[in-house]
């Protein structure tokens, strides 16, 4: 389970995200909405991590994050994350980004490492572009070896962070397409996204953010068709135009 | 006016296997440097990022070093270290003041190049569990090397050819051994032009070792 209790954090006098409370239940699919600029992108980087927190608690199966004496290289490993940008490391091959990891993190061998990667990229249904380089790839290709490149450590928790917004709307499609198999899979999901549609069908519950603040969270029925919350219903009826 | 002058080259040839072991030392000397001073400028060049402790003393370097002299830096170390009773070779004396002066030339283009490894490339690793030094050697280092590669090429022929002044504290590299063999046989046009050829394909064959590596670096061009 990731739990979190009154998170805070600022950048500067900036107040990113302002006393959030909210968990994730072991394969659930959370959904984050709301405008960009409302800190839920920072969220996904707080929970593993990458930013520290300037007040509250994140813990990821009991364990919390922020603790200085918390392990944070092995923690990351339960904790799979996407980001908008796909991030491919571009002087190795597709095969090679996924690979990496298992040879240096997981200590296994070339040949273990490089049947494991393979496995990732054929489940992202990209076994074909194993030996292409990140250059010579599509965005939403990208993004799927990202995924899979993230899988490929067996996380319990995936974070997805806007992974379709940096791509061609034609691509969007086969990037959900993986997102949705991951789920029939019974994988956990946080998921940062500006698709409307996409939530409302791949979420258990869905958690709006309004100015760094937890507005509201629901079931997908009760954001999209009766939210309780006004800026939310402001918000979802304006993305509905 | 007319040159009456005659190319004697059967004593260059003579001569040959102590112009080749002096080309030798020459090499000793340029890779020992460049081997040193970049993972110096490397350091040099992440102090320099760092905050005013750490990027304070390496600027006070980086501007020595490249604001004096490199036979002064020569002298330094070899008459200066000297006069406190620490007593080096001059091969040692070489390849330690070149490297230095390879690292403070170096250091702002592997500053730079730090600073030109996109952030996102880092936490991507980090984030699949990589540590800091995971994350160094196995993707800020590759994406570095690429941008740093022309320029410490560049680097290390200025080494090599650097490597001449360390005649002037006894040193038997390849400027050395010609001065000695010329004073000889007194043919000092046919070595000198001799020794010249040598440096120059010397350069080239640095060059053509360096490309070897330099194709691995943009195999994703190809």
């Amino acid at each position: 389970m990731i739990s979190l209790r009154d998170v805070s954090k600022r950048f500067g006098s900036l107040r990113v995200i302002e006393s959030v409370s909210l968990d994730v239940e072991r394969g659930e699919v959370l959904c984050l909405i709301g405008s960009s600029g409302s800190g839920k992108s920072t969220l996904l980087q707080c929970i593993n991590g990458l930013e520290a927190i300037d007040g509250g608690t994140i813990e990821v199966d009991g364990i919390s994050v922020h603790d200085k004496r918390t392990d944070l290289n092995r923690l990351r490993q339960k904790l799979g994350i996407v980001f908008q940008q796909y991030n491919m490391f571009p002087h190795l091959t597709a095969l090679e980004n996924v690979a990496l990891a298992l040879k240096v993190v997981k200590r296994m061998g070339r040949a273990e490492a490089e049947a494991a990667a393979l496995r990732q990229l054929a489940y992202v249904g990209l076994e074909s572009k194993k030996d292409t380089f990140p250059g010579r790839l599509s965005g939403g290709q990208q993004q799927r070896v990202a995924i899979a490149r993230a899988l490929a450590m067996e996380p319990h928790y995936m974070l997805l962070d806007e992974v379709t917004s940096a791509l061609d709307p034609e691509l969007v499609a086969e990037v959900l397409q993986s997102l949705r198999k991951l789920r029939t899979d019974g994988m956990t999901m946080l998921i940062v996204t500006h698709e409307m549609r996409f939530a409302r069908e791949i979420a258990d519950r869905v958690a709006f953010f309004d100015r760094g603040r937890l507005a509201e969270v629901g079931p997908p029925s009760q954001i999209f068709d009766a939210p309780r919350d006004e800026r939310t219903a402001k918000f979802v009826g304006m993305t509905a135009r | 006016m007319t040159f009456d002058y005659e190319f004697h080259w059967r004593t260059v040839l003579e001569d040959l296997p102590d112009l080749l072991a002096g080309a030798l030392v020459t090499l000793e000397v340029t890779g020992l440097s460049i081997a040193a001073g970049v993972p110096l400028a490397i350091a040099l060049g992440a102090l320099l990022r760092g905050p005013a402790a750490t990027r304070v003393p390496a600027r006070c370097f980086v501007e020595a070093a490249r604001n004096t002299p490199c036979l002064f830096q020569i002298y330094l170390f070899y008459y200066g270290l000297g006069a406190l009773g620490i007593n080096l070779s001059s091969f040692l004396v070489a390849v330690i003041a070149i490297s230095l002066n390879n690292a403070g030339y170096l250091a702002d283009t592997y500053r730079s190049a730090l600073q030109a490894v996109p952030v996102q490339q880092r936490s991507a690793a980090r984030s699949l569990g990589m540590t800091f030094g995971q994350t160094s050697f196995h993707v800020v280092l590759p994406l570095m090397a690429r941008i740093v590669y022309l320029p410490t090429v560049n680097q290390m022929i200025w080494a090599m050819l650097n490597s001449s002044l360390g005649t002037l504290i006894g040193l038997r590299e390849l400027t050395g051994v010609t001065q000695f063999v010329q004073s000889r046989s007194f043919r000092t046009l046919e070595f000198f032009l001799a020794t010249a050829g040598l440096y120059y394909l010397l350069a080239k064959a640095l060059m053509a070792a360096a490309s070897l590596y330099g194709r691995r670096l943009t195999r994703e061009a190809r």
